[in-house]
């Protein structure tokens, strides 16, 4: 299974997001409650990357553009305007490095 | 049962959607006025005037979509009348449509001034087709004057400058956006206009339209003598609740449908409105709101369905619209004018950051330019209603007179 490292665990602040830029471009996510996501970096809704701006809220994430919001554990649309999942990746953490499943 | 709608925008085409997410199952009519497959309202004003973008409507759902809703979809019909004790919907093209639950998403129309629609030239935003037509005129270069310096007005400013027309705004008031935003933050806004370019002239009362032999536009005329030359002139001044055609049906009507906060329409069991259309205690304010932003007609139709099925409602949005000016996205969260502004920093070219707090000193709205981040920080404050001392903002210039 082919993986693409993110960062490092210390690179992004619980609470936050970051963007990766492989062969598709990623959101990588970290909660409050210190839990990782991944889904494709742009809103299904219009184009917006998620990774570079987005607010998250619990174990959802929301887009600033419209406010469509998802789950991060399924990418399920969880409001209007969203109706399409986001495609989410499985991370996986070794030794403080993060990487994400393609 | 048969659930119609009435309205086949944003606030009727998601009822629909959460309809059936929910489960519904049983027959829906829609009706809506435009023939046009349902499109979203707010590229209107924006992307759809720019220059040389295409001329395709941004739809708010694809075609098979909408197949896929089974809906029995009638549009280019206008809904005429109601009878709420017979339960039917006439309609202009003489059709009696039944229901067994209504939903009234009829959405608003833009205000207007005396002579406005009789007057060529002179024009309103509401359509697809107001819109295109628009569009067509502004590649000739005509001297546009926009009448309300409000968001409407302010993007079809923008999008005329940017087809190089010379333009000039009119506004009643001393400072644009002035009631809704203060005066401070309303004059930072309206910078943008000079710095493109656009003349704005405040403080100016609307007379009359003043036309050319043929009949045409060629100036609006202010009650103090001066006249403003136009060739195209747009009206954009707000809007009303779309419910002329519910004259007489004995709804309770005073600015919008009067609903309960399950947007069921007070004292008449089996009728809804949702989105603009609809005034109803929104969940986290109490008292009866009526609010004219594409979320809150997409939070409407989420719960208008929740209503009608019972099943659980989605959780209360806090207020938020945005605008596309000059290259620029203004955001604005909450409610500002429920308080003062007490943060002002950045410039409305320059990630511009205003904050307003209530009377307890927390974070009831906020203004935005160009920065989403700050955006989403200071919405979670107004959900929280975080006392703004408990935000880390970069500082704030003094706020003398705002």
């Amino acid at each position: 299974m082919d993986r693409l490292f993110a960062c490092r665990v210390e690179d992004l602040e619980p609470g936050s997001s970051t963007t990766v830029k492989g062969e598709v471009t990623i959101a990588v996510y970290r909660t409050e409650s210190d839990r990782w996501f991944a889904s494709d970096d742009s809103c299904t809704h219009e184009q917006w990357s998620l990774g570079s701006d987005s607010d998250l809220e619990g174990g959802e994430v929301v887009c600033p553009l419209h406010m469509a919001r998802f789950d991060l554990e399924t990418g399920k649309p969880l409001c209007f305007p969203a109706t399409v999942a986001l495609r989410m990746y499985d991370v996986v953490i070794e030794d403080g490095d993060v990487y994400v499943a393609l | 049962m048969t659930v119609l709608v009435v309205g086949a925008s944003v606030a009727g085409i998601r009822t629909v959607q959460a309809l059936r997410q929910v489960g519904f199952s049983g027959g829906i009519t829609m009706v809506g006025e435009e023939l046009h497959h349902p499109y979203d309202k707010p590229p209107l004003s924006k992307e759809l005037l720019a220059a040389g973008a295409p001329e395709a409507l941004v739809p708010l759902l694809t075609v098979e979509e909408l197949a896929a809703l089974d809906v029995d979809l009638h549009l280019g019909v206008r809904a005429t009348r109601l009878d709420p004790a017979a339960r039917i919907v006439e309609t202009a093209d003489g059709q009696r449509l039944p229901y067994t639950t209504l939903v009234i998403a009829t959405g608003v129309q833009p205000r207007t001034l005396p002579g406005a629609d009789s007057v060529p030239g002179v024009h309103t935003i509401r359509t697809a087709d107001d819109v295109l037509a628009l569009r067509r005129q502004l590649a000739t270069r005509p001297t546009v004057v926009v009448v309300g310096a409000g968001f409407i007005g302010a993007e079809f400013a923008s999008a005329a400058r940017a087809h190089g027309c010379p333009v000039t705004v009119v506004e009643a008031q001393d400072v644009p956006m002035a009631h809704i935003l203060g005066p401070r933050v309303g004059g930072l806004l309206a910078e943008l206009h000079q710095e493109h370019g656009v003349r704005v002239v405040t403080g100016a009362r609307f007379d009359h339209f003043e036309q050319g032999p043929d009949g045409a536009v060629r100036g609006v005329a202010l009650a103090d003598g001066r006249v403003e030359p136009a060739d195209l002139v747009v009206v954009g001044i707000g809007a009303r609740p779309a419910t002329d055609w519910l004259a007489g049906s004995g709804l309770p009507i005073d600015d919008g449908v009067e609903c309960d906060e399950h947007l069921g329409v007070v004292g008449h069991p089996g009728v809804y409105a949702a989105g603009d259309v609809a005034r109803w205690p929104h969940a986290l304010y109490g008292s009866p709101l009526r609010i004219e932003h594409w979320t809150n007609a997409n939070e409407h139709g989420a719960l208008v369905a929740a209503s009608i099925t019972g099943t659980p409602p989605p959780r209360p949005q806090v207020p938020y619209v945005w605008s596309d000016q000059y290259g620029h996205r203004i955001q604005i969260v909450g409610r500002p004018s429920d308080g003062v502004l007490a943060h002002c920093s950045g410039g409305a070219s320059d990630k511009l950051v205003a904050v307003y707090t209530g009377d307890d000193g927390s974070v009831v709205g906020a203004v935005v330019v160009d920065d989403p981040r700050a955006l989403m920080k200071l919405r979670r404050a107004v959900a929280a209603r975080t006392p703004l001392a408990d935000l880390d903002l970069v500082p704030s210039g003094a706020l003398t007179g705002s």
